[in-house]
């Protein structure tokens, strides 16, 4: 079970006040179908507007991305840049 | 995901990564070849140019185009009307999503205009005598409207709304009234109040910087070509030629495959070449005119009608232990986002304590509408702005508990495995090791001198990975051409063939890379968020990769040995088989002036979304002498070190830490928007909006430190944003101990700084 951690006010608004969660997925698409499924939503949110840091790695659209059994998922706004 | 590498494989012996040779567009550029985006001329082409609004705020009530358009040599005139009114749509494009209808209400006034300078009709024509003539034929009447310009008035109660629904979002539950604040972003973690409860010490403090501009010294410019057929052509100067695409094509509604954008040479970004301002106006008027129309900005227009960034307000509380540990932190920030939503402060937010391991925070951000330009992007979009609050602050618990701040910061360092305050776990990450350089440096142990002062800053920035097409070939003659989507605005076309030149084991010079229109090369986003040399210089290495694979092949096939029997050494295919290979090594231009008979040519090409770019730090120290006759800072020097992972092209990373340190020192001593009671720009101009030249500034001394990230093939990281990070602070700082006053607004002019010197001596 990968370990889903939402800190963000607009992510927490959609978990009704959950900061963490675990979602059982072997890749970011999977992840991403299970939680919108949980909480409505939120899984449409993180696709077009947050990344995803998985085990300390950020990444962004990566739906390809593999997680372990134990994997860390944080969610977080996307980054630009200048 | 990306293969990962290990950091140790990252120092294997190179050759060409981490020379100096000279950059591939250097010749062009000082002699003056280069062609930017006002540089082209096509047959029958038009000058356009833009009708602005005299007015910060005021509604549209009519405009009357008929004597414009009727003046000889007027070919065309414009409006909204001649643009689809678009629903309110997020497209992701350059920096960030953009709001599809407002962006098209800023290169195009509808219904109201939210600043003075907003564009509200354009003209093409024969001549620019002749289309500023019809600018002034083109009658609108307006109704004026109260304006509203500082971030802290825009939020008080009664301010003058901008937009009627505009309701704030990120309170929990929506308003039912209309406010200019856009969006309240919040973050948090621990117990805030038994942090403070914990701290022998703390401090509130509040800073503030001015809105200031991105001051690149090519205006906006383009050339657009409507085809009857559909079919058009832009020239534009850019960050992101992909993007120039697809923000036209949506905001016009036409098909991506009907517009080639084809780059022109930049001169500077900066963020603020992210978006579009004129390329779809330079479109409109080319379709309605049958001619190419050309648009070039003055100055004037640039500071008036173009992203700056944010003015901000920051607010920090923060508490220590007595030995420096700091227990809890309280963050709020209020950015101005200019006439539309979409400042920079959710970054800010994210960035603000990004440099401490602190258990306990609460950072709430403010993103507020105001009748001003939208701001853009800015290298490290609202991170200067909040480190300025933050570093100060830090500063400020130092001093008052008797610790050396270098000591401070040390202690309350993120390192490897804490988890950011912005969410991940760090790792591979090099801020304890650039603290370490700075405190090590000759600088440090300079003595100051009466009315000098020393300040010490750190600052953070995400660095970012992204989408990336990149071509490699092989000419007849055995040398290379590197294509990319990729403006090259700091020196990436160098390090593109410098990677290129590594992976093919020939000399740099034997690698020509060019940066392909939209036409010729798959999708890359912009060259920003110090993306470039990460993301697309991984798509070159693994371009030049499978070049050598498939050379690899052909030279088996010609020897008729294994695969596994072939190396890749020094530009050439060596055969481990005894007797296989009389003639010797097949070099790169023996393969490929034989390549028809392997297989035909040799070409491949990479496009990937990189993933994992690796954050980085940077610590800078200035020591500044403060005239106290008449408040002028003199920055005495200036030494700022950073992690960046590998140096491809250790010059231009060099360059671009000097560059944003430039820059901060400006936003930090002279820069400023300065409006005028009815809310007009009064300083629209490089004569009063005072940017350093190189006579204001010491050599600035930049320290690369290289903690490997191992995402990346040679371990690099994005380098052009942290350093415009801690100088805002660092000035500040400096300023406070050459003069023994704490400056709480920027720009640190010598004005501010004489009042405040007389107001302590009473």
């Amino acid at each position: 079970m990968a370990l889903v951690i939402a800190d963000y006010a607009d992510c927490r608004a959609l978990t009704g006040g959950l900061r963490s969660f675990e979602v059982k997925a072997a890749t970011v698409r999977d992840l991403l179908q299970k939680i919108e499924e949980r909480f409505p939503g939120l899984g449409d949110l993180i696709d077009q507007r947050m990344a995803i840091a998985i085990d300390g790695t950020i990444t962004q659209d990566a739906h390809g991305a593999t997680l372990e059994p134990h994997s860390e998922v944080v969610l977080l706004p996307r980054i630009g840049g200048g | 995901m990306n293969k990962p590498v290990k950091p140790e494989d990252t120092g294997a012996i190179l050759k060409v990564v981490g020379t100096r040779p000279i950059r591939p567009d250097g010749v062009e550029k000082v002699t003056g070849r280069a062609a930017y985006g006002a540089d082209l001329h096509l047959p029958g082409m038009l000058i356009g140019k833009i009708k602005r609004s005299p007015h910060a705020h005021a509604r549209i009530i009519s405009i009357d185009t008929r004597k414009a358009l009727a003046l000889p040599g007027v070919k065309a005139v414009m409006t909204s009307a001649d643009m689809p009114d678009l629903a309110a749509e997020h497209y992701e494009a350059g920096e960030s999503a953009s709001n599809l209808r407002d962006l098209s209400a800023n290169v195009m006034a509808r219904g109201k205009v939210l600043y003075h300078g907003h564009a509200i009709a354009a003209v093409a024509a024969t001549s620019n005598a002749i289309a500023d003539q019809a600018l002034d034929l083109i009658e609108i009447v307006y109704e004026t409207l109260p304006h509203v310009i500082d971030v802290e008035e825009a939020m008080a109660p009664g301010a003058p709304i901008l937009h009627d629904q505009m309701f704030t979002a990120g309170l929990g539950e929506t308003p039912t009234k209309a406010s200019n604040i856009a969006t309240k972003h919040r973050l948090d973690r621990g117990d805030l109040a038994a942090g403070f409860g914990a701290a022998d010490i703390i401090v509130e403090t509040r800073y503030s910087s001015a809105a200031v501009h991105q001051g690149y010294i090519e205006p906006h410019a383009c050339v657009a070509s409507y085809a009857a057929d559909g079919q058009t052509q832009v020239w534009s100067s850019s960050q992101g030629h992909f993007v120039i695409r697809g923000l036209c094509a949506k905001l016009l509604k036409m098909r991506f495959s009907d517009v080639r954008v084809i780059p022109a040479e930049i001169g500077g970004g900066f963020g603020g070449k992210t978006t579009v301002y004129l390329e779809p106006l330079a479109l409109v008027l080319s379709q309605k005119s049958g001619h190419p129309v050309k648009m070039v900005m003055t100055r004037e227009e640039v500071f008036r009608a173009t992203g700056p960034t944010s003015a901000s307000v920051v607010t920090v509380k923060m508490g220590a232990k007595l030995d420096g540990t700091i227990t809890a932190a309280q963050v709020d920030l209020k950015f101005q986002a200019g006439a539309f939503a979409g400042s920079p402060v959710g970054a800010a937010v994210m960035t603000s304590l990004a440099c401490y391991d602190v258990a306990n925070f609460e950072v709430t951000g403010w993103d507020v509408v105001t009748n001003s330009p939208k701001v853009a992007a800015y290298r490290a979009p609202g991170a200067p702005n909040a480190a300025l609050g933050v570093e100060c602050a830090v500063d400020e618990l130092a001093e008052k508990l008797g610790i050396d701040p270098m000591t401070m910061r040390e202690k309350n360092a993120v390192r490897n495995g804490v988890r950011a305050p912005y969410g991940p776990v760090y790792k591979n990450i090099g801020y304890v090791e650039t603290l370490e350089a700075i405190k090590s440096h000759p600088h440090m142990s300079i003595p100051l001198g009466p009315n000098q002062g020393r300040g010490i800053a750190a600052g953070f920035w995400f660095n970012i990975g992204g989408e990336s097409t990149v071509n490699v070939s092989i000419n007849e003659d055995g040398t290379a051409i590197v294509s990319t989507g990729s403006p090259d605005i700091g020196g990436s076309r160098a390090s593109m063939a410098m990677m290129a030149a590594e992976v093919l084991g020939i000399g740099v010079e034997q690698v020509r890379p060019i940066v392909a229109d939209t036409a010729s090369i798959g999708f890359s986003t912009v060259t920003g968020g110090s993306r470039t040399t990460f993301a697309t210089g991984m798509a070159v290495v693994q371009a030049a990769e499978k070049l050598v694979a498939d050379m690899k092949r052909r030279a088996a096939e010609t020897w008729g040995v294994e695969i596994d029997q072939v190396v890749w050494q020094d530009g050439a295919a060596h055969c481990l088989q005894a007797g296989k290979a009389p003639k010797g090594a097949l070099t790169l231009a023996a393969l490929a002036g034989s390549a028809g008979k392997t297989g035909g040519p040799i070409a491949t090409v990479v496009a990937l979304n990189a993933q994992g770019a690796g954050p980085g730090f940077g610590v800078h120290v200035c020591d500044v002498e403060v005239d106290p006759e008449t408040g002028h800072v003199t920055v005495l020097r200036y030494t700022a070190a950073q992690d960046v992972g590998k140096a491809i092209h250790p010059a231009y990373v060099e360059g671009q830490i000097q560059g944003g340190v430039a820059q901060g020192i400006g936003w930090a001593l002279n820069e400023e928007y300065v409006f005028s009671t009815g809310g007009i720009m009064e300083n629209a101009g490089f004569l009063d909006y005072r940017v350093p030249v190189a006579s204001d500034l010491p050599m600035i001394d930049a320290v690369m430190v290289e903690v490997p990230n191992p995402a990346h093939p040679y371990g690099a990281k994005g380098v052009g944003e942290v350093p415009i990070v801690p100088p805002l602070a660092a000035l500040a700082i400096a300023v406070r101990h050459a003069t023994g006053v704490r400056m709480h607004d920027l720009p640190l002019s010598p004005s501010k700084i004489r009042a405040a010197i007389d107001a302590k001596a009473g």
